[in-house]
């Protein structure tokens, strides 16, 4: 049915498989899907030598995942690989709603001004992979071993002994650290008997990829009650390859196997796009969804990433997205406690932060799956009565769900912030992700977010010094000045982290702000670089790994 | 603010009147859709979330 060509990566056995002997690796990823390429590549540039197992040796069948957010775009940027993925994905702006047979209203996703990246890209799965396993295989650090299916986890005090099949038999490796990035399946996740508890929706959808030649224009369209297929949602959205993603909800009575055959779709289909409009099906699917999460990210040497560690409705393209930046949170860390710079409780942090994150998108993904689906006919009136007024008054637009799309969640409560003391008004608040902008660098432009280090970055806004790092114990953080180092000539910089001169920032690794100040004081910086970095920093304590 | 529980509609009787009447050609969904829609204007309306929160309960009460 695809006209998509599956590439064979090409299993080869290893050279511990091969010698009979038992290798302990630093890290070990289990899952080769986007989480997993993410997660080889942040490692592996943070130093860390890196093996992905995964029980397949192609990328993802069919296409899943669809749309990719801004934030995820810039981590992608940070691992050099973002602009092939924008430049083969769609890039869309306008949403348009519809109820019954009405255009309730429409909004425009205008792309935020000054910012490097679309607020959202749709690409498939597939080409996404693909992308992400070129980049991971031009990395020596990154071995990728396909035809590896994991088949049993057992948990020491510091390593993980994991027994391997694969064409050639049984193996057994050990990890000093697991990432398992294996799906909202997870064998990891039963290996180690965690707990993945939530809320499972009785309904089912229908996902169908069709090649269409008729020029559709590239917005997303989402239909509550429509007259080709009363009573139930359907999303449209492009992806690459004049290839269109159809979402058909069906309700929990639907047979599964009789809608996915061509013979109930089409009908589906042609129903929707008209007698006329030429298609064919690349891609037919049933699914069901469940809002649930892990009760720890960490569970001792093994790390849960992606839908491993949390399940979301589709709505709001909360998946990928969360599971890129669950990663973003982890390699610094993890490379971190590797280097012997900080203790392992820093990596409890990660559940920390990241377990708010995926609470955060489970109320989201929640409420929207609760607008969209009305479980009492009461919540249908209410449902009805916003998109009818919609169509009229702007004020129940805003009340219109129809999936609110994937942004950062801050770290509010995090320990790793140093408290803000309110002395800038506006900005970067502690616990945020760093906001870019257009600078200049020796007169040549260029982009904030480009400006940041591998590790602690401070940005100084002014300011007389010739110093280009800080140290704070085993950690160094680089310096930049800005009129020093880079230029902000329009200003723009300054305004969004509310900045005059003096204000200072510092930023963690993975670009979020660790704390910010009024003026530029060493000690306070080199405190809050050991608080962000999981050190007790009340004792002042030299930290030992 | 608070939710204001004191008489506070200049007209009590005309109001109510006005109410009742605007429903009297509606059947019993046609009405319930019409009250939705209502909730959601006089709630827009009012738009302090604590006021609208203090009204949801004290409706949820009220209600058994």
């Amino acid at each position: 049915m695809t006209s998509y060509i599956y590439p064979k990566f090409g299993y080869r056995r290893s050279q511990e498989q091969a010698d009979h002997v038992v290798k302990r690796h630093p890290i070990v990823v289990v899952g080769a899907g986007p989480v997993g390429l993410t997660a080889a590549l942040d490692c592996a540039a943070r130093g860390q030598p890196v093996v992905v197992l995964d029980d397949n040796d192609t990328v993802s069948i069919g296409s899943r995942a669809v749309c990719y957010a801004k934030r995820p775009l810039e981590i992608w940027n940070r691992l050099g690989c973002a602009v092939p993925m924008v430049e083969r994905g769609v890039s869309w702006n306008v949403g348009r709603v519809f109820f019954r047979d009405q255009l309730s209203y429409q909004f425009d996703l205008l792309p935020e001004a000054e910012h490097q990246w679309p607020a959202m890209i749709n690409l498939q799965q597939y080409h996404l992979e693909e992308i992400l396993v070129a980049q991971c295989r031009a990395n020596p650090l990154i071995e990728l071993r396909w035809k590896h299916r994991l088949i049993s986890l057992k948990q020491a005090a510091d390593h993980a002994t994991l027994v391997v099949e694969t064409p050639d038999g049984i193996f057994t490796m050990e990890a000093q650290w697991v990432i398992a990035c294996d799906g909202a399946n997870s064998d990891v996740r039963k290996m180690v008997g965690a707990e993945f508890t939530g809320q499972f929706f009785q309904d089912r959808f229908l996902i169908a990829d069709v090649a269409m030649k008729a020029d559709f224009p590239t917005e997303r369209w989402f239909w509550f009650d429509p007259p080709f297929h009363r009573g139930q949602s359907v999303l449209l959205h492009r992806q690459a390859d004049k290839i269109w993603r159809i979402d058909f909800q069906l309700g929990w009575d639907a047979d599964p196997d009789e809608e996915k055959k061509p013979e109930r779709v089409i009908p589906r289909i042609r129903a929707m796009l008209g007698e006329d409009t030429e298609f064919a099906l690349e891609w037919v699917s049933i699914y069901q969804f469940a809002c649930r999460r892990i009760d720890n990210f960490r569970q001792g040497r093994v790390l849960f990433a992606g839908d491993a560690a949390h399940q979301v409705s589709p709505f709001g393209a909360r998946g990928a997205n969360t599971g890129v930046q669950d990663i973003d949170n982890l390699a610094w860390k993890l490379a971190m406690v590797l280097r012997g710079e900080a203790s392992e409780a820093l990596l409890d942090t990660y559940h920390e932060e990241r377990a708010y994150a995926a609470d955060d998108n489970i109320l989201n993904s929640t409420r929207a799956t609760d607008f969209i689906t009305p479980k009492t006919k009461p919540s249908r009136y209410f449902r009805d009565a916003v998109l009818e007024l919609a169509r009229h008054h702007g004020f129940a637009r805003p009340l219109v769900n129809s999936g609110r799309l994937s942004t950062p969640t801050p770290y509010v409560t995090s320990a790793l912030n140093t408290p803000d003391d309110n002395a800038i008004a506006g900005g970067v608040p502690p616990g945020t992700n760093a906001v870019d902008a257009s600078i200049t660098v020796n007169g040549r432009p260029g982009w904030f977010l480009h400006c940041l280090g591998d590790g602690f970055t401070v940005v100084a806004f002014g300011g007389e010094t010739d110093r280009t790092e800080i140290a704070a114990g085993p950690l160094a953080a680089k310096l930049i000045v800005v009129g020093r180092d880079i230029e902000d000539p329009t200003g723009l910089l300054a305004e969004r982290y509310g900045a005059s001169p003096g204000t200072t920032y510092l930023f963690r690794p993975d670009q979020y702000v660790a704390a910010r100040w009024a003026g530029f004081d060493e000690a306070e910086i080199t405190d809050a670089m050991l608080r962000a970095s999981g050190h007790d920093t009340a004792g002042r304590t030299e930290l030992a790994a | 603010m608070t939710l204001n529980l004191s008489p506070n509609i200049a007209d009590p009787d005309d109001f109510y009147a006005e109410l009742i009447d605007s429903q009297r050609d509606l059947d019993e969904e046609q009405a319930l859709r019409m009250n939705a829609r209502l909730i959601l204007l006089l709630a827009n309306h009012i738009g302090d979330r604590k006021v609208l929160t203090e009204a949801i309960g004290c409706a949820r009460a009220s209600g058994g």
